[in-house]
């Protein structure tokens, strides 16, 4: 096999495996769970709650990929989705601004917050570890400093409908959901033109493309688990506001970082910050700009956790840095910077939202999922590390 | 030895006899760097086919410290000492001076004064190895080697970096440990150095053994015929030297030195470059070259920049990277691993960097175009690959420049800044390097080459202006120019000074 082969069967492998492991894991559940007598794992209350659940984890890690992938870390991003949290409560409860004023008032708050920190990230050069730790430190101050120590709550239904609405059946159906399965199908015919394009174009490349009955293997899970996924929403309560939105934001970002030029450009700063800088690139405002998109997403986060919980409470957000900071890494993403890709930090959040889920219904206790969470990330770096090396 | 898909090593059979100092040459990518691999342990026993007889007993090593212990000792090209620490922490690394674990320090220093001593090296044991230069590092490297009892020292490209003074010195005291007894085997790419300590040659060439020869046969033509498996008629392309108009323009250019205050590294440096014409700048190291050339390409170094630079005759604003590359000037750096390559990513995502725009619709990249831009210079360069989709980590030191090239050319400068082009590179891929550097003369750019290599300064420039203490101390035309002539400027001038 030339080296070629091996590295293109590699980068595959990669990538199939995250998929597979998160389709095994789901299996394993779905066995678990009836084997204990209880109601099917794969029902559509509980796979509305998984995106509802691990939305912010998700949408978190999208911006933490990005600052990652620039050869950083942010560690402020539990508080200043806290902070922001309790910023969209004063604006709303206290001040009674409509939710169409206080989610761009918000989001920009969240840019501001980034900005602050990339600015002395990006453009004096101090590492960002000790700057987003002091900004975990300030904002979780400022947080209690704005809630006043209290729970601020409730909202009113427009605000809540950010994270536990449902997204209105224009087609009249309703039993099931008509507008989701339009949806979902839609979804599906994407996936296979896509698959199919970046086939084509790998032998117009001359990438080795990947063996046809893997592809096709993996797209017909794909599509499987999506008309599945689907038909389950539909006949439940349709599709959940965050997963349309976490669906945007995916295709939006993966865009971003494949096809773009700034996106390719993060990548360069990531992968030889000297060279992309004597190539004409600006490497200090991309790292800034990825900084201000993180505060931007982390608000957006704080906002989404903010309606579920329905009160900005000063402890929320606690560990949310964490969790994305993992899936990013389970995602394939390389601490040195330079690597990563969307899918994979999205099915990496998925694995970790699933297991939450799994293990709650099992009843596993808090302690054992943590330590079984610990495992898995540190078994998925292995796999990598391993994976490269061979 | 067979890495996957490729074999590095063919049936190589080698002898190197008690004592002797045995070189081995060959072109970059022929294996050599494998083979001392192989023989120091780094690839363990069973990982390749053959035997290796040491003593004349078969040779079975599980990994570097088997072999040590046999006093085999491989000095790679890039040194393994730890900059932060001391030279005597760094001597006994892995190997401590210690009883039941506790390091006697007296003990390690006074046994690191003997063996400093050896390698003819007069600083103190504590002295912090980062802050010495090079060379220094160099010796203390083969201090190391000498306090594990080495009987078969590797020496991987050991003057590469070296300037040549200090490169002397390693070369006397190669000669020194033969009178000690200890047998040698040195891979190097500089054939007046191979000549003057070798006992015997073997030329590598596509991971096979091409020739041994003695003393009495070895000669420079011989050798670069065997690397290269064709007579090498002329080291350069032949070339015409007719400048044309008068293209770029640095006047009076002066930088500070960023972090050293009061520093002033670049002192009023003038020059010019015809479309055409290839202009050398000869020097010292550190005489600055290169921060001269980085500090005209978007101030990448210094601060405190005076001075103007002109292209047609009209000033041209070279503030930042972006502006320069718009002015139409490129630097190709002297390192390309540290700051002209993105290592992990594929030939086609190096080739596009600096001029992303042109494969990009608004923002949007058009990968079919960016792929075929790299195939264009795949194919124009002859950068040997098997496809573009290849890392640039996994390309030899001549591919990988042809890659830097590449990225420049795509950016389409009339003036190209090349700093040590052949740097590392082997002779074959050098007379390509060379080829390529005429045509694009040829086609009316202008290139402004800094070198080391004053042979290949004489080879390919019209003009050469030589550098000292930051500054131009002389000028030199094709017809006047002489290594002697070279170094006769840059001596008067190092008296003028003192």
């Amino acid at each position: 096999m030339s080296t070629q082969e091996r590295n293109s069967l590699g980068g595959h492998l990669r990538e199939n495996g995250m998929l597979l492991a998160l389709v095994a894991i789901v299996v394993l559940f779905s066995i678990l769970v009836s084997a204990q007598g209880k109601p099917m794992f794969l029902q559509a209350p509980n796979i509305t709650n998984i995106f509802l659940q691990n939305g912010h984890v998700i949408i978190l890690a999208l911006g933490m990929l990005l600052v990652i992938v620039s050869g950083h870390i942010d560690l402020s991003v539990g508080s200043v989705a806290a902070f922001t949290g309790a910023v969209a409560a004063w604006l709303t409860v206290d001040l009674k601004l409509s939710v169409y004023a206080v989610i761009p008032l918000t989001l920009v708050v969240g840019g501001l917050i980034g900005a602050a920190q990339g600015y002395w990230v990006a453009f004096w050069r101090i590492p960002s570890f000790i700057v987003t730790l002091a900004g975990m430190m300030v904002f979780r101050g400022a947080t209690l400093l704005l809630l006043g120590g209290q729970n601020i709550g409730p909202f009113p239904k427009e605000f809540q409908a950010m994270s536990s609405g449902f997204i209105p059946d224009l087609t009249g159906i309703t039993k099931p959901h008509g507008l989701t399965l339009i949806i979902a199908t839609l979804a599906i015919g994407v996936v296979v033109w896509i698959g199919l394009r970046s086939r084509r174009r790998d032998v117009e490349f001359g990438i080795t493309p990947e063996p046809a009955g893997l592809f096709w293997g993996r797209t017909l899970i794909i599509a499987a688990a999506t008309a599945f996924v689907g038909y389950q929403l539909a006949s439940f309560r349709g599709l959940p506001n965050v997963l349309l939105v976490l669906a945007v934001l995916t295709v939006l970002y993966a865009f971003f970082t494949e096809n773009t030029v700034q996106g390719r450009r993060i990548y360069a700063v990531g992968g030889n910050e000297k060279a992309a800088k004597l190539s004409g690139i600006r490497t200090e405002r991309l790292v800034f700009f990825c900084f201000v998109n993180m505060g931007m997403l982390a608000a957006l986060a704080g906002m989404m956790v903010t309606a579920r919980l329905n009160s900005a409470t000063p402890k929320a957000g606690t560990g949310f840095e964490l969790d994305a900071i993992a899936a990013v890494f389970i995602g394939g993403a390389s601490m040195a910077g330079g690597s990563g890709k969307i899918i994979g930090v999205v099915i990496g959040a998925l694995i970790m939202g699933v297991m939450n889920m799994g293990m709650s219904i099992l009843g596993i206790g808090i302690d054992y999922q943590q330590m079984i969470k610990g495992l898995v990330l540190l078994a998925a770096v292995i796999f990598d590390v391993y994976n490269k090396t061979k | 030895m067979v890495f996957p898909g490729v074999k590095a090593l063919d049936r190589v059979s080698l002898t190197v006899e008690s004592g002797e100092i045995h070189a081995i040459c060959g072109e970059n990518g022929a294996g050599k760097s494998t083979l001392m691999k192989v023989l120091s342990g780094v690839y363990p026993h069973g990982s390749f086919d053959g035997e290796i007889l040491y003593d004349g007993s078969p040779l079975r090593n599980r990994g570097i410290r088997d072999s040590e212990e046999k006093g085999i000792i491989i000095i790679h090209q890039e040194l393994a000492l730890i900059p932060l620490l001391s030279i005597a922490e760094n001597l006994f690394m892995g190997n401590e001076v210690s009883s039941r674990g506790v390091i006697s320090w007296p003990s390690a220093f006074k046994k690191t004064e003997e063996l400093l001593r050896r390698v003819g090296l007069n600083e103190p044991p504590s002295a912090v190895v980062g802050k010495l230069g090079v060379g220094k590092q160099q010796l203390i490297e083969i201090a190391k080697a000498l306090s594990k009892n080495v009987r078969l020292l590797i020496l991987d490209e050991p003057t590469a970096a070296l300037q040549e003074a200090d490169a002397d010195r390693l070369l006397r005291l190669m000669l020194e440990l033969k009178a000690q007894g200890v047998t040698q085997i040195i891979i190097s790419h500089k054939l007046n150095e191979i000549s003057r300590v070798a006992d015997r040659i073997t030329v590598i060439r596509d991971g096979a053994a091409v020739s041994t020869l003695t003393k009495a046969q070895i000669s420079e033509d011989r050798i670069i015929r065997d690397m290269v498996g064709r007579d090498m008629a002329h080291l350069y392309p032949e070339r015409s030297f007719n400048p044309g108009e008068m293209l770029f323009e640095v006047d009076d250019w002066s930088c500070w030195h960023p972090e050293q205050a009061g520093r002033q590294t670049i002192r009023q440096v003038s020059l010019n470059v015809r479309r055409g014409e290839i202009v050398g700048i000869a020097g010292l190291m550190g005489t600055g070259r290169t921060e001269l050339a980085m500090s005209i390409f978007g101030r990448s170094f210094g601060k405190g920049h005076t001075g103007t630079v002109r292209m047609h005759g009209k000033p041209v604003d070279v503030s930042t990277v972006p502006k320069a590359i718009q002015a139409g000037i490129s630097y190709v750096t002297e390192d390309r691993k540290a700051l002209g390559l993105i290592l992990d990513e594929p030939i086609v995502r190096n080739v596009s960097l600096a001029n992303l725009s042109a494969v990009a619709r608004r923002w949007v990249l058009d990968k079919r175009r960016e792929a075929q831009v790299a195939e264009t210079y795949r194919k124009q360069l002859a950068i040997r690959t098997p496809a573009i989709q290849q890392k640039v980590v996994n390309l030899s030191g001549g591919n990988q420049q042809k890659v830097v090239l590449s990225k420049w050319l795509f950016t389409d400068p009339e003036l190209l800044i090349l700093d040590e082009p052949t740097r590392g590179i082997d002779v074959g891929a050098k007379f390509e390097i060379y080829t390529i550097m005429k045509d694009l003369a040829g086609q009316g750019r202008g290139i402004l080459m800094i070198s080391s290599e004053m042979p290949e300064l004489l080879g390919m420039c019209n003009r050469i202006y030589v550098m000292n203490e930051g500054r131009i101390v002389g000028e030199l035309t094709r017809e006047e120019a002489s290594q002697e002539g070279i170094m006769a400027l840059i001596v008067k001038d190092a008296g003028k000074v003192a």
